[in-house]
């Protein structure tokens, strides 16, 4: 191909090509999922036994590999007796799209809890509460005190290292200090996540307001601009556009910590659903339950981006 | 050294009418004073001497400008008079008053677009009205005034990237007149321009100055462009930075693109050239042996 095409390196991907691939990249593993769920050749290393037939130790619903399945119809037919009978599926662990997709769809349907066990959408409720002031605390410390270690070199020199230093430490392993300070309610799985995400912050808005084009703050300057007028009319808004990426790329972050938040103290949320689902071995509801969250997370970064568009005309156009 | 076309011209000899403006000129009273002024650079523990005793007045409404090789220093002396960059020695006066630091007296355009991306040209224009601390609406009304002045009206609500270089710069130098500066320094600001654009724009800034009381120093590295524009042109030579020679342009006013080539024109231009370009050139040491090798035909030639 003489043309640009996006399959060389730094090409040009056109606009038809771009929603097929898009399309393309959910429904592939998709369409490998459901293969290896429903054409039974495919996988299924194991045979679901729907008739123990003569076989004692065999009982109906369980799950087999299927040599030692085999091994037993041979026994039973050497011995005359009835053969078991059974079907070939893939283990626990991997439920078919249909199932979780009914698990999923479930969920919305019969939002209710029964007795003490909350539905995924209570527990998923408790884990966004979770996120969201665990975000908000960590913003409102991060931001100014980011945009100022940008703006002010000393300021920066002062704080910047031992943040560097402290963002190293895994969140996780505050845990422990984090319960006994805070309890083992909600508060301990907030500060998880400002832990996680404030530092990192502090450090990715100063570079941020760092990166601001210095002729502007010189033209700002020279037309009188000084201290608290220049930052509000200046460098405020000039990093606002990239500032808001920040956020955006520090809120996924904020979710990454989200898991490990909520198994400290007592396990709750989304994450208690899942393990206790896990448990249970519906793995369905764990499927449904992660993919609640991808789509949660994936659906917020979408709208924050498209608003962005808006927002930030001038940025987009300039680009 | 004679013009070009056989006629010796002196670029010292004044003509009779430009001699006369130049007299009013120096009558009047002088608004920017450069008192030995330097500037030292110290990196990793040398010094680097980049501008050494520059002493120069300018005149109210005045049209000074500077040339010099690269690296003679034309934009540290720039920034130094904006206050973007601290002088190591000596000062500097506006109206007599010594000043520190950038203020709304000495406006600046810029090389670079600087317009805030992110303002419409109106609100780019009342930038520095705000910054004095006039209300939204009166600063609105004199921006769009200027607006008004430079003919950017009908853009006073698009947005910067909509416009083209030559309208930012023209919405750059509104701008920094809004904020009524004393002195208007311009660091290269048609540089980044295309040639028909660059001849427009100079034209129009002689407009926009015969109109407003406003003195401009303009630094350039375009030698045509200094002599068009200038009253009076600040020669500086490099390594160190010094004044070279100061000379007062011999042409009349208004001046007309036919003025180019003129012998007037053409023996300033010579005697600019000689200054410049005459010792020993540091970016002739970049081309040196680089003679490409043939690599077609002996036979193919294209001269």
């Amino acid at each position: 191909m003489s043309r640009m095409s996006g399959w060389a390196l730094y090409g040009k991907v056109g606009r038809k090509s771009r929603v097929v691939l898009g399309g393309l990249s959910i429904l592939l593993p998709l369409l490998i999922w459901s293969a290896v769920s429903y054409v039974p050749f495919i996988w299924h290393p194991q045979v679901l036994v729907t008739d123990p037939g003569g076989e004692d130790y065999l009982e109906e619903g369980m799950r087999m590999k299927r040599a030692d399945f085999e091994r037993a119809v041979q026994e039973m037919h050497a011995a005359g007796q009835k053969a078991p009978e059974g079907v070939p599926v893939n283990p626990v662990y991997l439920p078919s799209p249909g199932g979780v997709f009914s698990a999923f769809v479930q969920a919305f349907v019969q939002p209710d809890s029964h007795g003490p066990e909350k539905s995924i959408l209570q527990a998923f409720w408790h884990s966004i509460q979770i996120i969201f002031w665990g975000f908000v605390i960590s913003s409102v410390i991060g931001v100014p005190l980011g945009v100022l270690c940008g703006a002010l070199p000393a300021l920066s020199r002062l704080v910047e290292p031992s943040v560097d230093f402290l963002r190293y430490l895994p969140a996780p392993a505050f845990g422990a200090l984090m319960v006994a300070i805070l309890g083992i309610y909600d508060a301990p799985k907030i500060a998880i996540i400002v832990i996680g995400t404030l530092f990192q912050q502090i450090l990715v808005i100063a570079n941020t307001t760092r990166k601001l084009d210095f002729g502007l703050m010189e033209a700002a300057r020279t037309l009188g601009a000084r201290g608290k007028r220049l930052m509000f009319s200046v460098v405020v808004p000039g990093i606002l556009p990239d500032l808001y990426r920040d956020q955006r790329i520090l809120l996924g972050w904020a979710w990454t910590y989200l898991i490990v938040a909520e198994l400290i103290g007592t396990s709750s949320g989304i994450t208690w659903f899942i393990t206790q689902q896990a448990r249970y071995q519906h793995f369905a509801n764990v499927y449904a339950a992660m993919a609640l969250i991808g789509i949660v997370g994936l659906g917020t970064d979408m709208l924050l981006g498209f608003a962005a568009r808006f927002l930030f005309r001038w940025k987009q156009e300039t680009e | 050294m004679g013009a070009g076309n056989g006629m010796t011209v002196d670029y010292r000899v004044l003509p009779p009418d430009v001699a006369e403006r130049m007299a009013r000129i120096k009558s009047r009273d002088v608004v920017l004073r450069v008192e030995n002024l330097g500037k030292v650079f110290a990196q990793r523990g040398r010094e680097t001497v980049a501008l050494e005793d520059i002493n120069m007045n300018v005149h109210r409404r005045e049209f000074v400008c500077v040339v010099g090789p690269s690296g003679c220093g034309k934009s540290t002396l720039v920034r130094i008079l904006a206050g973007l960059e601290q002088a190591s020695s000596g000062r500097i006066l506006v109206d007599d008053k010594p000043v520190d630091g950038p203020g709304p007296d000495r406006g600046m355009v810029f090389q670079k677009y600087t317009l805030f991306p992110w303002r419409t040209v109106c609100q780019n224009v009342m930038f520095g009205l705000e910054m004095a601390g006039i209300s939204k609406d009166e600063s609105r009304r004199q921006a769009m005034q200027w607006l008004q002045a430079i003919g950017l009206e009908r853009f006073a609500d698009s947005l910067p990237h909509q416009l083209s270089g030559g309208m930012q710069q023209r919405v750059a130098i509104a701008r920094a007149l809004a904020a009524q500066p004393r002195v208007l320094l311009m660091d290269e600001p048609f540089s980044a321009l295309d040639a028909q654009t660059r001849v427009r724009m100079q034209t129009h800034l002689m407009e926009i100055w015969r109109k407003i009381d406003i003195t401009i120093v303009f630094i350039t590295h375009d030698l045509d462009e200094a002599i068009y524009l200038a009253d009076r042109i600040l020669v500086l030579k490099a390594h160190p930075g010094r004044m070279e020679e100061v000379i007062e342009v011999p042409l009349s006013r208004p001046r007309r693109a036919e003025q180019m080539t003129s012998a007037e024109f053409q023996a300033t231009k010579a005697h600019l050239e000689s200054l410049i370009h005459t010792p020993a050139e540091e970016t002739a040491d970049e081309f040196e042996g680089t003679e490409v090798p043939l690599l077609t035909l002996v036979t193919d030639v294209v001269e």
